[in-house]
């Protein structure tokens, strides 16, 4: 197990009489690559910027290797941040920018060169040194932002959203070289975002917030594969959640038909929810499958087809790259294993977002 | 619909009369005057005069009384600046509104309304002796046009400053704050550089009208002190020399360009280094 860095202990916190985080608990590990994952409004930045030192909780305290740091300010903390919006100093070059942090700690002229050639090289942007930050696109920017925050070797780098001002193409490149990065400098990366995605592609350990508290933390194999509640699965990827009955252990009642599934210890005849990936539902022929319908709907996505079937009054979204005309009959194949069982959500920020959408 | 040219071109002339007429037209019969003597002919002297020690008295101490009321503007405008951006949306409009409401009463009305305060006999001495404590001797003193200066040209001090520290993102303080600066050096490395442009358009602001003023100080500073612009008036007013008054406000006109010229390089060069 890796040593723990931070650790935020039953942090809370309201605006304007507004409860934004509720009794939050969250260990970071050193050298994680952790992603703070939610909607808007879930907390996700506000946890960020509790770390970095920009607002006080109004309850529980935030340790940083074995200190208490919860009072401390910014400026004193051993982490820097990368921002949404770049925040670069538009009053000073890209060499400046990077050089500030250095020069408020009185390193040598000499140390404080290396330090901005190792960086630029480091972000890919050898030669700018001495052009402004508005001439410069917003990637570029964005790389600049990041090169000014590593030069002062914090142990922990703080994203938010740091990428969602780009387009989808620049996007992509900058999550790999993010990658590149926190394994070239062996620290702490926590990022916050809202696109699943971007978090499934970067992370080792996936935080999935909702209405300021965490739904489920683990690694993206085990977000995608075993959502722990329908917010979570359908926040992550697109997904069938159908109200069901587990009849009993490794036995699910879905929509009146009883499907084996490897799921137990939820009871018997207790009603539960059941999420199954859209690419794990298998179309067959008429007769060899569990439950029959009718392919409603087909459009063409380029890796693979997207496919409505109604089956027993629930559109279920298929992917696959055998195409079903649409108006044909077919019937539905689920393997066990991929049917995963949920508890039904016992608050409001359990709930799936908008069981419609998707 | 598409403009053509020749609609255009009619619809500026307005605005190209407008020019001609009360831009291009007095400003060279300012240069006309300034550059003749009273027979029609070519002459330096009206601009020279500028040299002679009462004439190079009255501007400088035109110069020195702008620079304290622009440099005393500046020392209140910016805390208050500072404290508007930081304010919620609806207490700013109101903060703003009441430092802008004296600007909707005549210009003349407010300035004599600090003569009636600062009068040997008048408001303030009369609070100051009704408490048994000493007058104030102040009308028609440098520090009355002074502070008829601030009162006056506050607000065109506190604007721009206020809309260029409001456009100071939130996150670039806090850039700075994370890359090690304590609040004082957040605000002398990147607060204060950021907001250059707007001092410098609220100095100019400022500046330039207090020292071209005469309604100010001869209001407030009575007959006795004679700034570069009550020099002028007079010329024109009670000397009819409209010569010597052109060409001195010539050379006024010249030195307001080299400032604007000067600070506008050194914003430019703000911007890029």
């Amino acid at each position: 197990m890796k040593k723990e860095l931070i650790k935020l202990n039953h942090i809370s916190k309201a605006f304007d009489g507004e409860l934004i985080l509720d009794d939050l608990n969250l260990v970071i590990h050193e050298n994680e690559f952790v992603t703070l994952l939610g909607p808007s409004g879930c907390g996700k930045t506000t946890t960020l910027r509790i770390i970095g030192g920009f607002e006080t909780p109004d309850k529980g305290n935030v340790v940083f290797d074995g200190v208490d740091i919860t009072d401390l300010a910014p400026n004193k903390r051993q982490l820097n941040t990368v921002f949404q919006k770049y925040a670069l100093f538009t009053h000073m070059d890209v060499a400046e920018n990077i050089a500030f942090g250095l020069k408020i700690r009185n390193k040598p002229q000499e140390f404080i060169e290396d330090k901005i050639n190792y960086a630029l090289k480091l972000v890919n942007l050898e030669g700018y040194e001495h052009r402004m930050p508005n001439s410069l696109s917003g990637g570029q920017q964005q790389r600049v932002a990041i090169a000014r925050a590593i030069v002062n070797e914090p142990k922990v780098l703080l994203l938010d959203e740091p990428l969602g001002a780009l387009d989808l193409k620049l996007r992509q490149d900058m999550q790999y070289e993010l990658i590149r990065l926190k394994e070239e400098l062996g620290i702490t990366f926590i990022y916050v975002t809202h696109d699943q995605e971007e978090a499934l592609t970067m992370s080792d350990h996936i935080v999935v917030m909702n209405q300021g508290y965490i739904q489920q933390e683990g690694s993206p194999e085990d977000i995608y594969n075993e959502p722990e509640n329908a917010f979570v699965a359908d926040f992550i990827g697109d997904s069938n959640i159908i109200s069901s009955t587990m009849v009993k252990d490794e036995l699910v009642n879905i929509l009146g038909v009883d499907f084996v599934c490897v799921d137990k210890g939820f009871g018997e005849m207790k009603p539960v929810d059941v999420v199954i990936r859209p690419e794990d539902v298998e179309l067959v022929p008429k007769g060899e499958g569990t439950i029959s319908g009718v392919v409603s709907h087909v459009i063409f996505k380029g890796v693979h087809y997207e496919m409505e079937v109604t089956a027993r009054g629930y559109k279920w979204l298929v992917h696959s790259t055998k195409l079903s005309e649409a108006g044909s009959e077919v019937d539905i194949k689920v393997d066990p294993f991929n049917i995963q069982v949920m508890n039904k959500p016992e608050s409001e920020d359990e709930e799936a977002l908008n069981p419609d959408a998707d | 619909m598409p403009i053509n040219r020749k609609t255009s071109r009619l619809l500026n002339s307005p605005y190209v009369a407008w020019a001609v007429i009360f831009i291009i037209v007095p400003l060279f019969m300012v240069f006309y005057y300034g550059f003749t003597d009273d027979s029609g002919s070519f002459t330096f002297d009206n601009v020279a005069a500028i040299a002679s020690p009462e004439h190079m008295h009255s501007l400088l101490l035109a110069v020195a009384l702008s620079v304290v009321s622009t440099v005393i503007c500046f020392i209140l405008a910016y805390p208050l600046g500072m404290i508007l951006a930081r304010n919620k949306a609806s207490n700013r409009s109101m903060i703003i509104t009441l430092f802008i409401l004296p600007m909707w009463m005549n210009f003349l009305l407010r300035t004599l309304a600090w003569m009636t305060l600062l009068e040997n006999k008048g408001v303030i001495n009369g609070v100051l002796d009704f408490l048994h404590l000493p007058g104030i001797n102040i009308i028609n003193t440098p520090a009355a046009i002074v502070i008829g200066m601030v009162y006056n040209f506050l607000p065109f001090m506190i604007l721009p400053i206020y809309n260029s520290l409001s456009s100071i993102d939130d996150s670039v303080i806090f850039a700075a704050r994370d890359l090690g600066a304590d609040s004082k050096q957040t605000f002398f490395k990147v607060t204060l550089p950021l907001t250059v442009p707007g001092i410098i358009s609220g100095v100019t602001m400022v500046f330039i009208p207090a020292l071209t003023t005469f309604a100010i100080s001869t209001m407030l500073g009575g007959s006795k002190i004679l700034l570069i612009g009550n020099v002028i008036e007079q010329e024109f007013t009670l000397s009819y020399d409209w010569n010597l008054g052109s060409g001195l406000s010539i050379v006024l006109m010249v030195f307001i360009i080299i400032n604007i010229v000067v600070s506008s390089i050194s914003d430019k060069k703000g911007e890029e280094s």
